[in-house]
């Protein structure tokens, strides 16, 4: 076969791979290099001054053991509400803004500015509406309702909730973004033949939009769940040390901690493999059932 | 009818402008705490607009934490990674979207992969081995991966690049003796430029807005980022209940990122959508 590589095709397939050479190395380097290395990391006990030790699987005992490893688990998993709750959001919204209406394209861009705000910039004024003695959302509470309100970052039961919150303020604009786009695509010929048949309002809803949006729920599933799994910004700022009782740290920060507080680095890269392969196989279990509820055309 | 549908659009106007006051509101406040004296934040009923408005917090912030070097590293990050980064991710898009060559679906799929692999199970190793070259507090880990292209990007080029390109333009240079490299730089860099704004926008915004890695590296206040020093602030700088300081620290940290939003917007908002459906 070689000798039938006519030269200037020969000259191409190099040039080719000469230019894809460079995201080739990034990867050897920077992604599979570091990944096996984490692999036989997490069968040693390093702490990067003495000699790192051979344990077995002794990291992965004390981690099924250990209860900020459940606790850490548990809060990253009870975040994942959120995704839900702002794709809801994000369609309303999304809905409201797909119409023809003078000066729409304002809320867009008043919707999408905490989506683009620093996470740190963020968190830290959330530190502050927050606050709960001064805090000016319970300030609202006390106003409208007459009650104190909870100790949002205090409170072992009110943290992740406030995280939630937050993460609603920062995310909905952009999956609303997502969403708007998906509804201009929708022909509005689909439309027409329902009012042709009296479908009613709702009925379009549920069996127009819903399904043809379906490939935008799936990628804003897929994203919000690996994006929860990996929070780490706002736990660093909000939760010193994870929190009233560990409750609001999250599994990244729990692997922070473990490497970059106590130097286990042989420890953190066993949960990190976890939290990875957690990641994996949730990732591959919604492809799997995509097949059966998103919509392709 | 049309009656029926002003309503409508009333209402939605309603809640249009209820839910920008809840996305505007914390800001607003950031900045309004931000402009009173420390003697003044702790107000009840608390002001909305400041009486009297003060800059000293602004003073006070930047006269404790070194916020200049902050910026200049961020931006120092930024340009030579995207500088960089874009044109490699641009190169190697080129390459997947126009040119047959062996192994090339399985290659692509393997760099997409790695948008699976989070960053935490590769930070520890990365970190060891960057400890190892002495890179350890200064800016080259953050700048040095980003250089060989990130394939997010180079997957947002390879679609744009296959509908835009016409391969008769590509025939047409290579005849006219134009050689690969400049047949890309010439012909196909022209085209893409829409698609490099966009990957600048958001990539942009990703890395100045990082904060996991250049926590991890950078120690020394005058070579840490803008978003380190700004998280430093309460346990380094300022104390704690010094809410207005932190709250002008917070709308500097925010500052530059919407003014740079503002002028970008369309690349923002374009490049999500498509990347959100075509991904």
């Amino acid at each position: 076969m070689k000798n039938k590589t006519p030269g200037y095709r020969r000259k191409e397939i190099i040039w080719s791979l000469l230019f894809i050479a460079p995201p080739i190395l990034g990867f050897l380097i920077f992604s599979l290099t570091p990944l096996v290395t984490s692999f036989g990391l997490s069968f040693m006990s390093w702490d990067m001054f003495t000699p790192a030790k051979f344990t077995g699987v002794e990291n992965f005992r004390y981690m099924f053991a250990d209860e900020k490893f459940y606790k850490s688990l548990f809060n990253t998993v009870f975040l994942l509400l959120g995704v839900p709750i702002g794709m809801i959001i994000s369609l309303v919204l999304a809905i409201l803004m797909n119409r023809q209406l003078k000066g729409i394209s304002i809320f867009r861009t008043i919707y999408y500015i905490p989506v683009i705000s620093p996470i740190i910039a963020v968190s830290l004024l959330w530190q502050w509406l927050l606050n709960y003695d001064y805090g000016i959302i319970n300030e609202f509470i006390w106003n409208i309702f007459g009650i104190q309100g909870p100790n949002w970052l205090g409170d072992p039961d009110w943290v992740k909730p406030s995280f939630i919150i937050m993460g609603l303020w920062g995310g909905v604009g952009g999956n609303m973004v997502l969403y708007l786009a998906g509804l201009q695509g929708i022909s509005s010929s689909y439309y027409e033949a329902a009012q042709v048949d009296g479908a009613s309002r709702w009925h379009q809803f549920k069996h127009i939009t819903l399904p043809l949006l379906s490939p935008i729920h799936f990628y804003v599933v897929v994203m919000g769940v690996i994006g929860t799994f990996q929070s780490f910004s706002q736990m660093y700022i909000l939760a010193a040390d994870g929190g009233p009782e560990y409750s609001g740290a999250t599994i990244v920060y729990y692997i922070f901690q473990e490497a970059f507080k106590y130097f286990n680095m042989g420890y953190a890269s066993a949960v990190a493999w976890v939290l990875g392969i957690l990641i994996f196989i949730l990732t591959l279990f919604q492809f799997r059932i995509s097949k059966r509820w998103v919509y392709q055309e | 009818m049309v009656k029926q549908r002003r309503l409508i659009n009333l209402i939605v106007y309603i809640v249009l402008i209820a839910g920008s006051f809840i996305m505007l509101g914390p800001l607003a406040w950031t900045l309004s705490t931000s402009l009173k004296s420390q003697k003044h934040v702790f107000d009840i009923p608390p002001q909305w607009i400041p009486d009297p408005i003060t800059w000293l917090n602004y003073e006070d912030v930047w006269s404790k934490a070194p916020l200049l070097y902050g910026f200049m590293n961020s931006a120092i990050v930024v340009v030579s990674v995207l500088s960089v980064g874009l044109f490699v991710a641009a190169m190697a898009a080129y390459s997947f979207s126009k040119f047959d060559f062996p192994f090339k679906e399985g290659i692509f799929l393997a760099l997409l992969g790695t948008m699976m692999i989070p960053y935490s199970v590769v930070m520890i190793p990365q970190y060891i081995g960057f400890s190892e070259l002495g890179w350890v507090d200064t800016l080259l880990p953050l700048i040095v991966p980003g250089m060989f292209g990130n394939i997010v990007t180079i997957f947002f080029f390879r679609q744009f690049m296959q509908g835009s390109i016409p391969n008769d333009l590509i025939d047409a240079a290579k005849i006219d003796g134009c050689g690969y490299f400049r047949t890309f730089t010439t012909v196909a860099l022209p085209i893409v430029k829409p698609a490099i704004a966009a990957q600048a926008a958001l990539g942009f915004m990703g890395i100045w807005n990082d904060f996991l890695g250049p926590l991890i590296y950078l120690h020394t206040p005058e070579r840490q980022t803008i978003q380190v020093l700004i998280a430093s602030m309460q346990s380094n700088y300022i104390s704690t209940s010094n809410y207005p300081s932190l709250m002008a620290a917070s709308i500097i940290a925010l500052l530059p990122v919407v003014i740079v939003f503002f002028f970008a917007q369309r690349y923002f908002i374009e490049s999500l959508a498509i990347t959100g459906i075509k991904g």
